[in-house]
């Protein structure tokens, strides 16, 4: 449980807010304790944000956006996301094929780092968020510290698959010499996009308390 | 003042990633309050944590208006030049069949991260003139709101991309806009990182008191 207040500034007091029925408001972090919220409709007294113990339906949705985004990552890796036309000439591209060329012309870092944010992130982040999803699911106790920061991780690098995304709208937008060379964006960029907001969603209606919520009724109970 | 010192003093607040509920010691600034048991971060203290959060944000926002001024990439083929400006990505999305990408990248590269400064700015301003700012509860709602969509850094990595990508066929440069951005980004996260929520909401109170 590490030891409570030491190198944190914060003391604990080994309850949590759910327990002495209070609600964290999810916006400015006040702690709104019982008799200061009303229960039909519960509301932050300070930023009037509404506010809920646990994020509402969050395992169902989470799964249920998991689900379309792994849909969805299919043709976003299958159908090519951009097709570059040059002297008459036409290339399309998909995103591990882009990668393939930027490697193959010695660009070597910037493959790393299209690779990790377009094929590394939405496939950790699909198979991370479903474990836990399904490890709350089945009351698991298991390292309740690394699954919270496991989640903290996926929050944190999930924006970072946009990259290609908006190197399509560059690209697009910049090489229009009509005779010369066009870019132009196809089905499998907004298939890609599609998934990148999924996921975001997806972690986003995660809540990551119901990790402790299994442990702290296992103490009490 | 120092009455609602002690007020937080006693406060408890619940770590938002398990719950657990903690004392809100004073600490240093430039310290931060984690939680025991998750380690997530639950406070900051920052000295002047209100005045650094607007004098980065309105830096922020001439960057934003300059890095709208100039060409981000200038793109050289055979004797023809084209330009691109920050939200020419955007808008040839719009209008091609992919509008709805149109939006998102605009949301996310221009939008948001615009929107973000301007209700940094329309908290933190009014609050140093020492009037109450206008919907107050609203704007930081929006704030936290708009924040998550709001993907500029990763829109300088794009275009980072993109100029590798075409520095293979074609001449590329980088024009002044992208420094603009570039700057825009840093100090919008050094904005964030600056602000003390907690003396936000004490001055929201403060001012708000002297009023009535």
């Amino acid at each position: 449980m590490g030891t409570p207040g030491i190198g944190s500034g914060a003391k604990t007091l080994m309850k949590t807010a759910k327990q002495i029925g209070a609600i964290s408001c999810p916006t400015c972090h006040l702690l709104v304790e019982k008799g200061r919220y009303d229960p039909s409709y519960p509301m932050c007294p300070r930023c009037h944000a509404v506010i809920s113990s646990r994020k509402k339906d969050s395992l169902r949705r989470t799964f249920a956006l998991l689900i379309a985004a792994a849909i969805f990552y299919v043709p976003a890796n299958f159908y090519p996301i951009l097709t570059l036309i040059s002297f008459g000439e036409e290339k399309s591209e998909t995103i591990l094929s882009g990668i393939f060329t930027l490697f193959s012309t010695g660009q070597w870092v910037v493959a790393v780092v299209v690779f990790v944010a377009s094929v590394f992130v939405p496939i950790f982040k699909i198979i991370a968020l479903f474990y836990l999803v399904v490890s709350v699911q089945m009351n698991v106790k298991w390292r309740a510290v690394e699954r919270t920061k496991l989640y903290r991780f996926i929050e944190t690098i999930g924006r970072w698959s946009m990259i290609d995304v908006f190197m399509i709208s560059i690209l697009a937008a910049i090489v229009k010499l009509k005779a010369l060379a066009t870019v132009e964006p196809e089905i499998g960029a907004l298939a890609f996009a599609v998934v990148v907001i999924l996921t975001m969603l997806a972690a986003m209606t995660f809540d990551p308390r119901l990790i402790w919520d299994r442990l702290d009724q296992k103490k009490n109970g | 003042m120092k009455k609602i010192r002690n007020e937080t003093q006693k406060a408890l607040i619940a770590c938002p990633e398990c719950d657990l509920l903690h004392t809100t010691p004073v600490l240093d600034s430039g310290d931060i309050g984690r939680c025991c048991r998750c380690d997530a971060i639950l406070f900051r203290h920052q000295l002047n944590g209100l005045n650094r959060p607007l004098a980065f944000a309105a830096t922020g926002l001439i960057f934003f208006f300059l890095a709208n001024l100039f060409p981000i990439l200038i793109f050289e083929m055979n004797g023809n030049m084209q330009v691109n400006r920050l939200i020419d990505g955007a808008v040839e999305f719009l209008d091609s069949s992919y509008w709805m990408l149109g939006i998102l990248v605009l949301i996310s590269s221009a939008l948001a991260p615009l929107l973000v400064l301007l209700f940094l700015i329309g908290i933190l301003l009014p609050l140093k003139l020492g009037v109450a700012p206008l919907w107050p509860e609203t704007q930081i709602r929006m704030l936290e709101h708009v924040r998550p969509w709001a993907m500029a850094e990763i829109f300088v990595l794009g275009i980072m991309v993109a100029f590798v990508k075409l520095g293979d066929f074609a001449e590329v440069n980088i024009g002044l806009s992208m420094i603009a951005f570039m700057c825009m980004v840093a100090t919008t996260v050094m904005a964030y990182i600056s602000l003390d929520q907690d003396i936000l909401w004490e001055r929201l109170a403060l001012v708000r008191g002297q009023k009535r």
